[in-house]
């Protein structure tokens, strides 16, 4: 009997199409990550991860407080007693103190001036898991989303792939910092509607993934008076709320709502404890909703990626330490602002800005003016010279749907102080290079035939990779690629 | 008013079902040695409870396993950073050993083929998600657990066409009822893509044996479907005849590997459902991969894969684990059978699982359903013990009850016992002849509050709300 059989006949169209995002070309920069890592001992020359927001910069603290809390733990002597509840513990409510500590930690995080209902708090498989289920809920397969860019390249699979969504940029434009505009989101909205695309809510993140930035009240009421009048859901992404370590404060759209007329039924927070407190591991996601319906049914979906309870257990007990949470918001911002300011302060001595942000585990550093051309291709060439030539991998801005190239996220917080170091001094012996050749039209030249050189074996690798049918496959030299770790 | 979706607004996620009223008596009178010595005995949840001081004395001699001892806290860091989807080498090392240990080391399994998902509960979901389409089906032998309904179909669109199993050769699935099925839904335009089976059954407790197995696999060869085998309750076997595996019938019958799929979890053979710790084992590389990349919608936590790698990893406590298990649940299933069956009381003969199968045909009334739903709330309210009526898993003759039994201490067990013991001896007149038990005088010895209670929990609006009363529902614990 002959067995071969076609894939497509054999399997879904979801598990055969490509909208779980992964066959991208962005994947170079992992590549190049993976086969010769930057290690300060082992190997000094080898290229330093800069794509990846992780927040790696308090955990200190933590291992701390586990030491003095070994109560926290279902598997020390101290807690072993509750080991047997805990392990069959499945109750899709979740650990009463888990969803206590986790609505005091957002309250804080939102300056104290809202509170969270506990009640309220629904788990989720991550926040990866929480923008999916959310998505369920609210639209139908063909509906569509609104989504200000540039975004976290991660939505394509987490808003679309299984829920048979469609996205509809909203652009944002650098000659007002990427502000969200009434008129842009309108001229989205037209267009869904010009395509007979039935858009059925907004999401945005805040702060932004990749911008850095907080959104302003303003801007927050704008969004709310919008979905009121479409009539449409607007979710909010708040991941990164714990992460502004400079002012603008950060404003909770719980905050907004509260003192806005509006209808409550259409606005729906997405969290996580990935970025604000480094955990991304323990896939801690959370759906927080004010519609009542969309609360129950995101709590029976929450069967498909709740929090082990061992885990919901460790954090309850963390994240109702008053002092110890109190005190590591505080050194989280300070050390956070100090990373930030060591990169954009050494990368303005030699001529790179990048937007004023105050938030996130990086920042969007502003290389238009080393671009040949104001174009993508461009874009992609200066990148692949900065992972091969500066040995950096960064995350260019067309990953993110940017409308202007020449943008790239660069992260911050996954490093240690000598590895920050290493990263400045060749972004600084790079540029001064670029200098050294002279006029912008001559360095051009000078740069055409090295891009040239070196695009040419980059474009090899590149069709290696499209060409390839199974890119990322089990054997995949690139374990730590982007859509591999959940969440970039 | 600002409109959800279909998935949210209709009645997919499967709790709006009769099925809870027995779980609303539990929650609002929980047996309790001391506190409640005559509240409602929980026998509607199949956990595993009976090893678990076996376990703490494993964890107490390595405190290396959890990354919150001083001992473990070193690698806190590194595995709370740890998100790849590939999961940790270890902990698939780990499950791959434990999943070869629990079939005799008869097969093995590949590490780099294990893929997560949240709970068995998240690995069905995603495996219909890569399989079929919304409106195409899956073949599911009757009885089953009533959350594939949920798991299979409600965010997949996928149906589900009942494979009719019947007492009469202890439910065993033959090649008849599957041809039937299949036919029935090709009559209804519905394109098969895969069968389902779970071995050893729940709610049965049975094992298929290797021909019928073979039979299986063979029948989805010839219809060019999917097979995916639910063996979560692999290691649950407590005597002979010996577990076998899907794993080891595709090495001795002629089979397209692509269309073999296991789903696997730690829930049942461990006990340990709060982990969520779900596996999907497939022989179809893009299956795999596809359930890789999918697996990000419900990873198993760092923590908790750093703990089950480095306890699964210790084969001496493996192998002493399975021994120990097995010894627990023979002598309790033993006892509680043997207990039945002194007053008269029979079940499927079952060696696997955590629950039995109980007879209760003889206690109908009517030979139906509603006779089925009549004799259980008296059970519940009367008997007081929440057990699973035959219909709420499809089963397709009324009269069939799922009773756990490794979910409680032996005093609870006692109280259990006494109380069925107590229940038939009082009803021995008016339960075996038939004609005396007229709808009238059951009616009668249900009181007031029952039947406003079954108005109650009738109404179509707010059943499982937020402030439900019911948080320990079958289908709010994520699996039962």
């Amino acid at each position: 009997m002959e067995f071969r059989r076609n894939n497509r006949q054999l399997l879904s169209k979801i598990a055969t199409n490509d909208r779980h995002g992964e066959d991208s070309p962005y994947f170079d920069g992992w590549k190049a990550y993976d086969s010769d890592p930057f290690h300060p001992t082992h190997n000094p020359h080898g290229v330093i991860q800069m794509g990846l927001a992780e927040n790696q910069l308090c955990f200190d603290l933590i291992e701390k407080w586990i030491l003095e809390n070994p109560d926290a733990s279902i598997c020390t002597a101290e807690g072993i007693d509750k080991f047997r509840d805990i392990a069959n513990f499945q109750d899709y409510h979740g650990l009463k103190e888990f969803r206590e500590g986790v609505a005091k930690f957002m309250g804080r995080v939102g300056g104290n001036r809202v509170t969270f209902d506990p009640d309220r708090i629904v788990m989720s498989g991550g926040a990866t898991g929480a923008n999916e289920t959310v998505m369920f809920c609210l639209a139908d397969p063909g509906d569509a989303f609104l989504v200000p860019s540039p975004y976290y390249a991660g939505f394509a699979r987490d808003l679309r792939w299984r829920t048979g969504l469609d996205i509809v940029p909203v652009d944002c434009e650098s000659s007002n910092n990427f502000r969200i505009t009434r008129a842009a989101l309108e001229e989205a909205y037209e267009k869904a509607q010009r395509s007979n695309i039935n858009v059925k809510g907004v999401i945005v993140a805040n702060p932004s993934n990749p911008l850095g930035t907080v959104l302003d009240k303003e801007t927050m009421r704008s969004l709310v008076s919008f979905i009121n009048d479409k009539n449409i859901h607007l979710v909010c992404d708040e991941i990164y709320s714990a992460t502004v370590f400079s002012s603008p404060r950060f404003i909770s759209i719980a905050e907004i709502i509260r003192d806005m007329d509006c209808n409550r039924d259409s606005i729906h927070i997405v969290y996580s404890l990935s970025k604000d407190m480094g955990f991304p591991g323990f896939r801690v996601g959370i759906v927080y909703s004010f519609n009542d319906d969309v609360m129950d049914c995101a709590r029976k979906m929450s069967s498909f990626g709740l929090v082990s309870s061992e885990t919901q257990f460790f954090l309850a007990a963390m994240l109702n330490d008053d002092e110890f949470i109190g005190n590591f918001m505080r050194e989280s911002s300070k050390r956070l602002a100090k990373r930030h300011h060591v990169f954009t302060k050494g990368l303005e001595r030699v001529g790179i800005s990048s937007l004023k942000s105050n938030a996130g585990l990086f920042f969007w550093m502003d290389m238009r003016p080393l671009l040949k051309e104001q174009t993508v291709e461009a874009e992609i060439e200066l990148w692949r010279v900065i992972i091969n030539k500066v040995k950096l991998n960064v995350s260019p801005g067309s990953s993110f749907q940017c409308s202007e190239p020449g943008w790239f996220r660069v992260c911050f917080a996954n490093m240690d102080d000598e590895t920050v170091g290493v990263a400045l001094e060749r972004i600084r012996q790079f540029v001064l290079q670029g200098k050294e050749k002279g006029e912008v039209s001559e360095k051009s030249k000078h740069w055409k035939k090295h891009n040239l050189r070196l695009s040419f074996s980059s474009v090899r690798l590149y069709d290696e990779n499209l060409s390839s049918p199974r890119m990322i496959s089990p054997h995949s030299p690139i374990p730590q690629s982007p859509l591999v770790r959940t969440r970039t | 008013m600002v409109s959800m979706s279909k998935i949210a607004t209709g009645n997919g996620h499967g709790e709006n079902s009769p099925y809870f009223e027995g779980w609303k008596a539990y929650e609002t009178n929980p047996f309790h040695p001391i506190d409640r010595p005559d509240g409602v005995i929980q026998m509607g949840l199949a956990e595993n409870q009976l090893c678990f001081e076996f376990i703490k004395k494993w964890l107490m001699e390595h405190p290396e396993a959890s990354v919150c001892t001083s001992e473990g806290v070193g690698r806190f860091k590194e595995t709370a950073l740890f998100q790849d989807y590939h999961g940790m080498p270890e902990f698939r090392q780990a499950v791959a050993k434990f999943m070869g240990k629990v079939r005799g080391d008869r097969v093995k399994f590949d590490p780099e083929r294990i893929v997560m998902s949240g709970g068995a509960t998240g690995a069905h979901e995603t495996v219909a998600f890569c399989l079929a389409d919304p409106g195409e089906a899956l073949l599911l032998p009757t009885p089953y657990y009533p959350g594939f309904d949920r798991d299979l179909r409600w965010r997949t669109g996928v149906e589900l066409v009942p494979v009719i199993c019947e007492s009469c050769n202890n439910f065993q699935i033959t090649r008849n009822a599957l041809e039937a099925a299949y036919e029935k839904a090709g009559e209804d335009g519905l394109r098969v893509k895969g069968l389902l089976i779970t071995n050893p059954s729940n709610p049965l407790g049975t094992i298929m044996d290797r021909d019928t197995l073979k039979s299986i696999v063979r029948f989805v060869n010839e219809k060019n479907i999917h097979l995916i085998g639910d063996e979560i309750y692999a290691a649950t076997v407590f005597k002979s005849p010996e577990f076998v595996s899907i794993s080891e019938v595709i090495e001795e019958v002629e089979c397209d590997r692509d269309l073999i799929h296991i789903v696997y979890s730690l829930s049942k053979d461990m006990g340990f459902p709060g982990f969520r710790v779900g596996i999907i084992y497939s022989y179809n590389d893009a299956v795999m991969n596809c359930a890789r990349k999918m697996s990000s919608y419900g990873l198993v936590s760092s923590q908790t894969q750093h703990l089950i790698a480095t306890m699964l990893n210790d084969h001496d406590f493996v192998d002493d684990f399975i021994v120990e298990s097995r010894e627990q649940l023979f002598k309790r299933h033993e006892y509680f059978t043997w207990s039945l069956s002194q007053v008269g009381i029979g079940s499927l003969k079952g060696n696997g699982g955590l629950f039995i199968w109980m007879d209760l045909r003889k206690l109908l009334k009517d030979n139906t359903f509603e006779g089925e739903m009549d004799l259980w709330r008296v059970i519940i309210n009367e008997v007081k013990l929440n057990v699973s009526p035959g219909s709420s898993f499809h089963c397709h003759e009324p009269g069939w009850f799922r009773v756990c039994f490794a979910n409680m201490d032996d005093n609870t067990m006692e109280v259990a016992l006494s109380r069925i013991r107590a229940f038939i001896l009082k009803n021995n007149e008016s339960i075996v002849p038939r004609k005396l038990c007229r709808r009238s005088s059951l009616k009668l010895s249900l009181s007031r509050s029952l039947s406003r209670r079954i108005d109650d929990f009738m109404s179509p609006t707010g059943i499982m709300s937020p402030h439900s009363p019911l948080p320990q529902s079958p289908l709010v614990r994520a699996r039962t």
